[in-house]
């Protein structure tokens, strides 16, 4: 049984309940069973924000997750809160741009990203979300890249589809940077 | 000229119960205004040839069974809410005609927002909202509209405006909305302001029916038992003190200011 | 898997669900955990012809549908506890006047202000007739998002076929999350004809029709009543619904809805896995409400305890007494604050329980 549980968490703007979204929809779209919940109301309003997104080949129980497997911290709070909760052997991807601290756990997988330097080098700081969500899914790859650029266009709204370009190359750049980290982790 | 043959003999009909109105006797006290209120309503519904289109809504307090006398289509709502469910119907029911028949406290003390509202998005209703400054109903406790030093179940020792404030009103607040789109204060002390009551109803589902926004007529009516007056007493109070407080008049006259809209301004000299 | 799924979020579902149910006027107050579906609504109702209204209160939005449903259209209303309570009003008259209209509640905790967590505080009122007076509205339990749809679709439907007001009672979990639903098993609908009742503009050449809650004579006002509760009774016979999740060899069986009911899911695949014998009937109207369904299982030799496991300080419990009675012993894990259930905060106390079917820490007394 294939059960991803996932928490994505972030200040309120930086798009982190959108890329929670990309993914469950992609994850629909690969024929999963998918759910996304927000963590909703004044907390997630300018102050930190997060949503919990769990795949499953089989009908999904509880939307929310207390034990993820898989997490993005696009700030330091959300490190703080989220680092300790994960399941064993979880991919955790940090933001480096925000978070200074590190994972000292040796029983997850860690992928350090700067995702606002490469919002930026892509073209536009909107873009960093989308660059943690390429690294998270290079290090865990469930659901496959042709859903997760469907899953791109499908949340862009109508007159943002001038930007789908730059989500995904955003999408890809994220993604490439995280695997020759894990490449060079593998040596 | 119709005939009615009554014991042999033929008579000629001169006048008439309307159309509008069940054969059901009104049950109201004697002295009271609602039974003429619902006699000129119902004719001027005849006279626009509207009563199979007619949507009533009966609201709390004495007027409670106003859809037994009526004789179209009619829904009893809670109290204060008339405005609200006229509101549902007309929206789906454009062509209905909406007519809610609300007292003083019903309208301007429990049904105040509902009002306010209805009015401030000019829905396409009429209001005939019957003021006799007391609940006739509930057995004589002060309304909204309560004279100041009046003294009712609930202001024994008379209405105190620094206890309780003043008497409210609603013509004068409702005006100023841009949704309005006729309001009128009348007096049903006699014949003559009758008819002009009945001329202001008249206008007030015009405004319905030429789809000029909300109207409403507040009419002053008596209650001599709670006001504790015999019936010529209680009429005598309405002319010279209701009439002091609430001034009748029209408030806000839609076509009016249309006609004034139209006129060359005159320049500046 | 369909190709039909689109990924939505549960307030918006029910308003797909309602605008293939023939919904033509929703009016609405803004209140979280809904919002989405004052919202929605304010944005799409027109594309299928229908009105939308932000009224200035609660009060005078299930008064705006009473006026709807009474001019016959399917009308629809929505709020979150606190507005609900302020609805009461309106339904007991609209239950009275036997007025068909939709109602949801995505819960939030309460008393008061409470919180805007998900929370089911609002069980009695939803499952006991909530207003004054003697009356019940049609509910209907959804867990999912496709649920959100499918229910409200379906409340209309019922609602229609009764005369009688339906609530869809959820919880904000329900309401905020998004999930895959297919449409293809809510066919675009035209209302049905209510000409022989409704308020409308075609009145030459029939009687009028006049819709009202008084009787002030206790006589005339006790052949009212006696019509609701026959039609109160054959609601009962015939319109119970629930669904069962691995019950057949059940030691112990939960009672749950709404959210509770998808960790009880997750917490039932945990324990299975480990061969203990749990399973899950889950009400989906919780009026009428599933008792024989589980005084059957209160009678039956596999089952040792029944759970259930409710965001409240016990509610829905009293209705499974009802069913239970003393035949098996009867368990409560309460969640408070508006706080979630995680699959641990059952699977502990359901390990217990299978150990000591009358273990004292979660054992339900009614004193």
């Amino acid at each position: 049984m294939l059960l991803e549980e996932y928490i994505f968490a972030g200040f309120g703007g930086q798009g982190i309940m959108t890329i929670g979204q990309i993914i469950a929809y992609a994850g629909m779209l690969q024929g999963f069973n998918t759910a996304w919940i927000p963590s909703y109301g004044p907390e997630s309003r300018g102050g930190t924000a997060n949503c919990n997104v769990v795949i499953s080949d089989e009908l999904i129980g509880s939307p929310h997750t207390h034990h993820p497997n898989g997490v993005i911290v696009m700030n330091a709070p959300s490190f703080e809160k989220f680092e300790p909760m994960m399941a064993p052997a979880g991919v955790l991807v940090v933001n480096t741009n925000l978070v200074p601290q590190r994972s000292e756990r040796d029983d997850l997988t860690q992928v350090c990203i700067p995702t606002a330097d490469i919002a930026l080098e892509v073209g536009h700081p909107v873009l960093a979300a989308v660059a943690g969500l390429g690294a998270f899914v290079a290090t865990r790859g469930v659901v496959e890249d042709t859903y997760m650029e469907k899953g791109i266009d499908w949340a862009l709204p109508a007159h943002r589809k001038d930007m789908l370009e730059l989500n995904l190359r955003a999408y890809h750049e994220g993604k490439k940077a995280a695997e020759a980290q894990l490449k060079k982790a593998a040596k | 000229m119709d005939t009615v043959t009554l014991e042999g003999t033929e008579y000629n009909v001169l006048a008439k119960r309307p159309e509008s109105l069940t054969d059901k006797p009104f049950t109201y006290c004697p002295g009271c205004n609602h039974g003429t209120t619902h006699k000129i309503i119902a004719e001027v519904i005849d006279e626009l040839d509207i009563q199979h289109r007619c949507i009533g809504i009966a609201s709390v307090g004495c007027s409670v069974f106003s859809y037994e006398f009526f004789d179209f289509d009619f829904i009893s709502v809670p109290h204060g809410r008339a405005l609200a469910v006229a509101t549902g119907a007309k929206r789906m029911r454009p062509n209905a005609v909406l007519m809610t028949y609300q007292g003083d406290g019903d309208l301007a003390a429990i049904g105040t927002a509902e009002t306010i509202h209805a009015c401030n998005r000019g829905e396409r209703v009429t209001c005939i909202f019957v003021n006799n400054a007391i609940y006739g109903m509930t057995g004589g406790q002060m309304a909204p509209t309560t004279l100041l030093g009046m003294k009712t179940t609930t202001s024994p020792l008379g209405r105190d405006a620094t206890r309780i404030g003043w008497p409210i009103k609603m013509s004068e607040m409702l005006s100023p909305l841009p949704g309005a789109a006729y309001i009128a204060r009348v007096s049903m002390h006699d014949a003559k302001h009758i008819l002009k009551a009945k001329a202001a109803i008249k206008k007030a589902f015009r405004a319905q029916l030429e789809d000029k926004g909300f109207s409403m007529v507040e009419v002053l009516s008596n209650c001599n038992v709670n006001w504790h007056m015999t019936p010529e007493d209680a009429v005598k109070f309405v002319k010279e003190k209701m009439t002091e407080n609430f001034p009748l008049g029209v408030y806000k006259d839609v076509w009016e200011e249309e006609k004034a809209a139209k006129q060359p301004k005159k320049e500046e000299g | 898997m369909s190709d039909d799924r689109v990924f939505m979020k549960g307030n918006h579902a029910a308003c797909e669900g309602a605008y293939r149910a023939g919904c033509k006027a929703y009016f609405g107050y803004p209140i979280t955990p809904q919002n989405e579906v004052t919202e929605y609504m304010s944005a799409h109702i027109w594309e299928h012809g229908g009105t939308f209204i932000q009224s200035e209160s609660e009060i005078a939005a299930i008064n705006m549908i009473m006026g709807a449903s009474a001019a016959g259209a399917r009308a629809m209303t929505s709020s979150s506890s606190p507005g609900i309570s302020l609805k009461q009003e309106g339904l007991s008259y609209i239950a009275m006047m036997e007025l068909p209209m939709v109602v949801m509640n995505v819960v939030r905790c309460g008393p008061g202000l409470g919180n805007i967590a998900p929370h089911q505080g609002d069980y009695f009122q939803a499952t006991k007739g909530g207003g004054h007076g003697d009356y019940r509205l049609i509910t209907l339990a959804p867990n999912s998002v496709q649920e959100m749809a499918q229910y409200v679709y379906d409340a209309f439907n019922l609602a229609d076929k009764w005369r009688n007001p339906a609530m869809v009672l959820t919880d904000g979990t329900i309401g905020q999350m998004m999930e895959p639903v297919d449409y293809t098993s809510m066919p675009w609908m035209e209302p049905p004809d209510k000409s022989e009742w409704q308020l409308d503009e075609f009145q030459d050449g029939r009687k009028r029709h006049v819709l009202t809650s008084i009787w002030l004579d206790p006589a005339d006002m006790a052949v009212a009543h006696e019509k609701l509760i026959a039609k109160y009774d054959k609601l009962k016979k015939e319109e119970v619904r629930y669904s069962e999740y691995r019950t057949d060899d059940a030691e112990l069986l939960v009672v749950a809805i709404g959210s509770p009911s998808r960790v009880t899911h997750s917490a039932i695949r945990i324990l299975r896995q480990e061969g203990l014998k749990v399973g899950l009937l889950r009400p989906i109207t919780v009026w009428p409400f599933p008792y024989s369904a589980i005084r059957e299982y209160a009678d039956s030799k596999h089952v040792k305890a029944i759970l259930v496991p409710e965001m409240n300080w016990g509610q829905m419990i009293e209705d499974v007494k009802l069913a239970v009675l003393d035949k098996k012993p009867l368990h409560f894990v309460p969640k408070h604050g508006g706080l979630t259930f995680t699959p641990e905060d059952l699977t502990e106390p359901i390990r217990a329980i299978l150990e000591n079917p009358d273990n004292p820490d979660t054992l339900w007394r009614v004193s």
